[in-house]
């Protein structure tokens, strides 16, 4: 019924297997292997309006692909040919980082993935991701914070606390652990002394605009330090085209690449919302894959020998539909891809079970039907790279998902 | 024992009046008169003549374009640049040694963007209202609409060109009338039509669809649907989104070639139309043209889960993150009994007693803290409003720009980042130090925060090593950022 897809590498399937076998396992001070000088990173990069995974990662081997989505399907010929993953998957020429760092073994694909969420709403979507609760409501933290309040008191990435990147701070990443914010923004700064006021009448006043303030003046000093030759970055609108989505890896890994940096970030980037006019391998959806494709590369040089210890993980609310709508663009669907990028990944694979594209395959006659579950993956990363028990995961992290296994062995 | 943190006095009236309903307070205002009556004082407001205007007989607002004039402008204006780019590739093609190339790539100037312009003169209609109005209740009103049926300039061109015109066209004649009518206006405004997608959705039976192949785009029937009118989880599902989405099917704006009527205004295409009878929550609606989906939008405007979907956002808006179930219900009722009767509600909002006894813990959205900042500081040097517009940027919301069509986020956690507040002090220093006049600190303060004021911020403010310091302490004061 389904086609397992082949890759050179262990299957999903097989990668279950061993998680499965595993999952008595409890917390494994892994973070902080004294031996091999390891000092793990997570980066998390939200891409917001759903992704058309089918155009990002083109399943160009199966016989139904170039039919459904037309003329924006990736197709391994022509003017801007995909980049061939596998003998079955290629990815968006837009994105030639991600296509070295994947024959590197440093970048995966786990297609055909979805949340929990089965509606089709950005915002709800967005909440059930960014959240990490099984359904939208009224959330006011994200699953990454408290991943990181649940570390060992005292430990190094808790104590250097997660980094939001962007004038306001995703959901994903709110919550009691503490967060430094920053942004590529050129506004004059007023100076120490008005600002040693401010947070003296904050302290008395107002603690949690307090907080806020001394961890946006921290962060600022840290990324602008070790700018010696006085240069700044200059903002090149916000984090919904490719320009700012570069600064904004550039400026998060000079902050993360410290010794004394936050381990844990998160980003958002805007625009994937593809409904007119969406273009294949060259257009609007290339022009934002190009974006985040810099992105990838800015963290691969910003964090220079730290790249070694880091995962980056791509995730979206959800996909859009499999067939093209009406004016050449995609509408709100379900299954799409979540992208892997580091030097701790275990790369060079595309981990599908993939449900296929005949009218009966899709999820409700439209959309790629999800085989895997996003919290599966994140689990896997937060266990691998933290050593965050399943049962943590699956209660505090993930409240109520003790079903959905991590996905285990993602990284080094 | 710790004293209970829980026994709050009631927040100052003037300053409920004044931040929690309006847009701050400027110097020469008399907090203690506007205490004595705080809802006679915003009542008056309400009842002003053609208050939710911007009015078009104020000289400084004569070069504004109507959305028409605005879209047509930016059509001929992208013709414009085609040539230049056609006329440049030429260029380019001819042999280097050609002597014409260069010199005619030189000879012709790059094409102004005629919508940044007009994207900037709106804004500064925009500002100048709100830096005049007393308080600004009616201001923060059209705000509150505006951002529900935003549009994002950054959508395209055309959308920059006309996002001033469509909020003056299709939000403020409604703003203190009827829901109903605000809600045809706007899905019928070309803006929101390009904006959401409709203008390319084709019925597939259509003769259009049938002929061109080409088909439905559900992006507007779901917006309606999730976010201008039901809300998210009351009830519909895909089928309706499905069905909206053939009945709104010929709502679209007029080409260039104004094929359809005339250019950049809003037309029903016939051709594009899905024929026939269409379901929307378990009601038939026959066949019929534009009306079909006109009688739809009127049932939806109407339905109690719209009802309660606006009264929940209009109390966070004004009252708190998590608003008193109390004055949701109120505002709900009010809503259905009035037949959604927006200066009903308006005034039910002043009345409600949450408005007046919840703390002010809501920190100003970006918008709301430049204009108040601009409205305590006066005149200044600078050039405006780039200069507003920049800052609300760096802040994170761009005017007419949110990042999707849920607009810009109405919850303090949103705002309250650390970035956020680094870059408000930021703002708030620059605004210092181009402020013409500072007078005393001690009576800008009175004016503007009043008795209410902390001991901890008026010595800050009255210790402060310069007149510009104490200034910008006051705009980071947690009495002048909460509302």
């Amino acid at each position: 019924m389904s086609l397992l897809c082949e890759t050179p590498n262990p299957s999903r399937r097989a990668v279950l297997m061993t998680g499965g076998a595993l999952f008595a396992w409890a917390y494994l001070p892994r973070f902080a292997r004294a031996a091999d000088n390891r000092d793990p990173r997570l980066i998390v990069i939200l891409l917001r309006g759903a992704l058309d995974g089918l155009s990002t990662v083109g399943p160009v081997g199966d016989p139904d692909y170039a039919g459904l989505h037309g003329d924006i399907a990736l197709s391994l010929s022509g003017a801007n040919p995909a980049l061939p993953l596998d003998g079955f998957f290629a990815v968006n020429p837009a994105m030639p980082v991600f296509a070295r760092l994947f024959k590197a073994g440093q970048a995966a694909v786990v297609h055909a993935a979805a949340t929990g969420y089965r509606d089709r709403s950005h915002f709800d979507g967005q909440d059930v991701l960014e959240s990490g609760l099984p359904g939208p409501g009224n959330a006011t933290t994200g699953w990454l914070n408290r991943a990181l309040a649940n570390l060992p008191a005292g430990d190094r990435i808790a104590k250097a606390g997660g980094l939001a990147v962007g004038p306001s701070t995703p959901l994903v990443i709110r919550g009691a652990a503490p967060v430094l914010g920053w942004a590529p923004q050129a506004l004059p700064t007023p100076g120490d002394a008005l600002a040693e006021r401010v947070l003296d009448l904050y302290n008395h006043r107002d603690p949690v605009l307090a907080a806020a303030l001394q961890k946006g003046l921290d962060a600022d000093r840290m990324a602008m330090g070790d700018q010696l030759d006085g240069q700044t970055m200059n903002p090149k609108g916000g984090l919904g085209n490719a320009a700012g989505m570069r600064q904004s890896a550039q400026g998060a890994a000079r902050l993360m690449a410290a010794d004394d940096g936050p381990r844990i970030a998160a980003l958002a980037f805007d625009g994937w919302d593809t409904h007119v006019n969406e273009g294949g391998a060259t257009g609007r959806l290339a022009n934002l894959l190009g974006g985040l494709d810099g992105a990838f590369e800015e963290f691969e040089k910003g964090l220079s020998e730290r790249w070694k210890d880091t995962a980056i993980v791509a995730i979206t609310e959800f996909g859009r539909t499999a067939r093209i709508n009406g004016t050449v663009g995609t509408d709100h669907g379900t299954g799409t891809v979540v992208l892997l990028a580091g030097g701790a990944v275990k790369g060079g694979r595309v981990i599908a079970d993939w449900p296929g594209l005949k009218p009966a395959q899709l999820y409700d006659g439209r959309d790629l039907a999800p085989t895997s579950d996003v919290r599966a993956v994140l689990k896997g990363l937060l266990a691998d790279q933290f050593g965050l028990s399943a049962a943590v995961l699956g209660d505090k992290v993930f409240p109520e998902s003790a079903a959905v296994k991590p996905m285990r062995d993602l990284v080094m | 024992m710790a004293a209970p943190v829980s026994n709050p006095v009631p927040p100052d009236k003037a300053l409920v009046a004044l931040h929690r309903f309006g847009l701050g307070a400027r110097p020469g205002d008399e907090l203690g008169k506007i205490a004595a009556d705080p809802r006679g004082y915003l009542k008056a407001e309400v009842k002003q003549q053609d208050i939710t205007l911007i009015p078009p007989d104020d000289p400084r607002n004569a070069g504004l374009l109507d959305s028409t004039a605005a879209i047509q402008a930016s059509m001929a204006a992208a013709m414009e640049r085609k040539a230049a780019r056609d006329e440049k590739a030429a260029v380019a093609m001819q042999p280097a040694d050609d002597p014409a190339g260069p010199a005619m790539a030189k000879a012709r100037p790059a094409v102004p963007r005629i919508e940044a312009d007009i994207y900037r003169d709106e804004a500064q209609a925009r500002f100048d209202k709100a830096l005049a109005a007393t308080p600004g209740f009616v201001e923060r009103l059209v705000g509150f609409w505006s951002n529900h049926f935003c549009v994002s300039a950054a959508k395209a061109p055309v959308v920059r060109a006309s996002a001033g015109a469509f909020e003056r066209e299709a939000i403020r004649p409604f703003v203190l009338g009827r829901f109903a009518d605000m809600l045809l206006a706007v899905e019928h405004h070309p803006a929101m039509l390009f904006y959401l997608d409709n203008q390319q959705s084709i019925g597939p039976d259509s003769r259009a669809g049938r002929r061109r192949g080409r088909g439905l785009n559900e992006n507007l029937a779901r917006e309606i649907l999730e976010l201008h009118t039901l809300g998210v989880g009351s009830g519909y599902a895909q089928a309706d989104v499905t069905s909206f989405a053939d009945m709104l099917t010929g709502w679209t704006m007029a080409g260039r070639e104004g094929r359809l009527g005339e250019p950049g205004t809003f037309v029903f295409n016939p051709n594009a139309h899905q024929p026939g009878e269409a379901m929307l929550l378990g009601k038939t609606y026959p066949g019929g043209g534009m009306g079909q989906a006109e009688a739809a939008l009127n049932d939806i405007a109407r339905h109690p889960a719209t009802a309660r979907h606006i009264a929940n956002k209009l109390a966070r808006h004004f009252i708190a993150d998590d608003p008193p179930p109390a004055a949701v219900a109120r505002l709900a009722a009010v809503f259905t009994k009035t037949d959604g009767d927006l200066r009903s509600i308006a005034l039910t909002l002043i009345d409600l007693p949450e408005a007046w006894s919840a703390p002010l813990t809501k920190l100003l959205t970006p918008l709301d803290y430049v204009v108040a900042l601009r409205r305590a500081v006066g005149p200044s040097t600078g050039n405006e409003p780039q200069r507003s517009l920049r800052w609300l940027r760096a802040l994170g919301q761009p005017l007419w720009q949110p990042p999707g069509p849920n607009g810009f986020s109405d919850q303090t956690d949103a705002w309250a980042s650390a970035e956020g507040l680094k870059t408000r002090l930021d703002i708030a220093w620059q605004a210092a130090k181009q402020a013409n006049d500072i007078g005393d600190p001690d009576e800008t303060l009175a004016s503007l925060i009043g008795n209410s004021v902390s001991a901890e911020t008026r010595q800050a403010i009255s210790r402060a090593e310069s007149k510009q310091q104490s200034l910008a302490l006051l705009l980071m004061a947690p009495e002048f950022q909460r509302r």
